[in-house]
């Protein structure tokens, strides 16, 4: 009978909640692609796609169509069972990543306190981490299974790539885990959240520069896009992709940039945290739908800038990529490591 | 060695300093330019909607002229034809019967005139050549078609509408641009 004395209800909640988190994603990301198109329009001087709908904006729908109305390629030489398991991979990686992410504080509804997170573990950014790595396997499969040498080349690449900068991304979060004293992200966003407190950004700006760079190299993202380098890779590891597949591969990358901005505010931004506002005064209810619109917002804001950073940079040379990763990056994401250990034991007397 | 031009710029080769080792200045610069890009006005013209105006210069698809009365003004003499570079022009002449009066200007008429528009280079030649001003060159273009012989225009596409039964259409055809008739 232990088996029926569990929390049903609770199981009810939290399925409905990672539904709701999932497809908010994916229609996130669906607009991310719109959004990217037009921001690329707006930042050169043209109107972008404004023919589907009032504005354009019915046209995720007619690509995700298009996408997914394309033949379904398989090459006769590819490893078929990798060859599919290839995007799959890289979609579930990228939206497993929401599930430790507190998108705001917790709402009363039925007499029932619901965290409006899937799962509030203790080693949040463990997690994180451990699935973002998960990522690359992704990308290091499809370009294998497409038994095509730019493929694989460009895989390579990406492999590469995403472990040097996970390096001193994982050593510039250190530093913001000494300050906060705890992996868990809701733990973290709580004491940003709290009185007198101020925002991680504050106490870690070079932490915070370390790990936005990472965070644009991990989503391979311009100008650290070298996996995808269009004019020398042709297309990188989709090359082989078709249909759907092709749109997984895409899709995870702006579900991708999605999750990192989320981390990125949750780590650095003080999360669902209001600035100049006591969320305690607010009816909770109230204050848990004003704290998602605000890490909404910053979300939308750290998206925007990944997009506005695309169109004004050109692409690394690979070289310069795993320069800045391993001799620049690495290093003062140390540097600043030490620098928080010297003052905390400073402040400690 | 002498410069072919004074456009030239000496490049600097010193190694750079740390400010610029650093990228981050220079590229918050570029992102600053990028963005101001922003309230820029945008130079598109929205094509179905909107149309970019031709000048008053621009030779487009053929029109065979009528005068005020609505008679063709074209004798089919084939100087046109002659001062065509492209050879795109072909044209038969016939004689004006009693009773055509009303149709045709001079006694002399073309029955069959047609241009190749996929050979024609719009060069405007043959309104130079025509002493009967009946073919100038419109302010439109040959839309798209899918046979090549869907090209070959005939006195049905070329001819003007007739302007005392159809003033509206006429003038449109006529465009601005031309003054005498």
């Amino acid at each position: 009978m232990t088996l029926l004395a569990f929390d049903w209800i609770l199981l009810l909640e939290k399925l409905i909640l990672i539904a709701i988190i999932v497809f908010a994603s994916l229609g996130i990301a669906l607009y991310t692609t719109f959004a990217e198109r037009k921001v690329a329009a707006i930042l050169q001087d043209r109107p972008g796609p404004n023919r589907a709908g009032p504005f354009g904006l019915f046209q995720p729908f007619a690509d995700g169509l298009k996408l997914i109305m394309k033949e379904e390629i398989i090459p006769n030489t590819a490893n078929k069972a990798l060859f599919v398991l290839g995007p799959g991979l890289a979609m579930t990686a990228a939206l497993m990543t929401c599930a430790v992410i507190p998108w705001s504080s917790s709402v009363e509804l039925f007499g029932r306190k619901i965290d409006l997170q899937i799962a509030d573990i203790n080693i949040g950014i463990l997690y994180i981490f451990g699935v973002v790595s998960m990522g690359v396997y992704g990308i290091m499969i499809g370009g294998w299974a497409s038994n095509n040498k730019f493929s694989l080349m460009s895989a390579l690449r990406g492999a590469s790539q995403a472990i040097s900068y996970e390096l001193a991304m994982g050593l510039s979060l250190i530093a913001v885990l000494m300050v906060s004293g705890s992996l868990s992200l809701r733990t973290i966003v709580d004491q940003q959240m709290a009185a007198g407190s101020m925002w991680n950004i504050a106490y870690q700006p070079l932490g915070f520069i370390i790990f936005f760079v990472c965070a644009m190299a991990e989503c391979n993202r311009t100008p650290f896009d070298l996996p995808e380098a269009e004019n020398e890779l042709n297309f990188g590891y989709h090359q082989e992709y078709s249909s759907m597949k092709l749109g997984f591969y895409l899709f995870s990358e702006y579900i991708n940039m999605i999750m990192s901005s989320a981390v990125m505010a949750s780590l650095f931004l003080g999360g669902f945290d209001i600035p100049f506002l006591d969320e305690s005064t607010l009816a909770p209810n109230t204050a848990a739908i004003l704290g998602l619109l605000a890490l909404l917002t910053k979300i939308v804001f750290f998206v925007f800038v990944f997009m506005w950073i695309r169109w004004t940079i050109p692409r690394f040379r690979y070289d310069q990529l795993m320069d800045l990763g391993w001799k620049s990056l690495i290093p003062l994401a140390l540097f600043n490591m030490l620098i928080t250990g010297a003052f905390i034991l400073w402040r400690q007397g | 060695m002498q410069a072919l031009t004074n456009r030239g710029k000496s490049v600097s080769r010193e190694p750079m300093t740390l400010m610029e080792r650093m990228y981050i200045p220079s590229i918050v610069k570029g992102m600053a330019i990028t963005f101001s890009h922003i309230f820029k006005k945008q130079p598109t013209i929205r094509y179905p909607e909107e149309k970019r105006e031709f000048s008053p210069v621009f030779r487009g698809l053929h029109v065979l002229n009528r005068d005020e009365e609505g008679r063709e003004n074209c004798t089919a003499c084939g100087l046109c034809a002659v001062a065509c570079p492209a050879e795109a022009i072909t044209m038969e002449g016939a004689e004006r019967m009693e009773g055509e009066e009303h149709l045709y200007k001079e006694e002399k008429y073309a029955a069959k005139y047609e241009i190749n528009m996929l050979r024609c280079i719009f060069c405007g030649l043959c309104e130079e050549a025509c002493p009967k001003d009946a073919i100038y060159l419109s302010e439109t273009f040959a839309p798209a078609n899918f046979t090549r012989k869907g090209f070959i225009y005939g006195k049905e596409e070329l001819l003007i509408p007739n302007p005392v039964t159809e003033p509206a259409e006429f003038a449109k055809a006529r465009g601005e641009k031309r003054i005498n008739n």
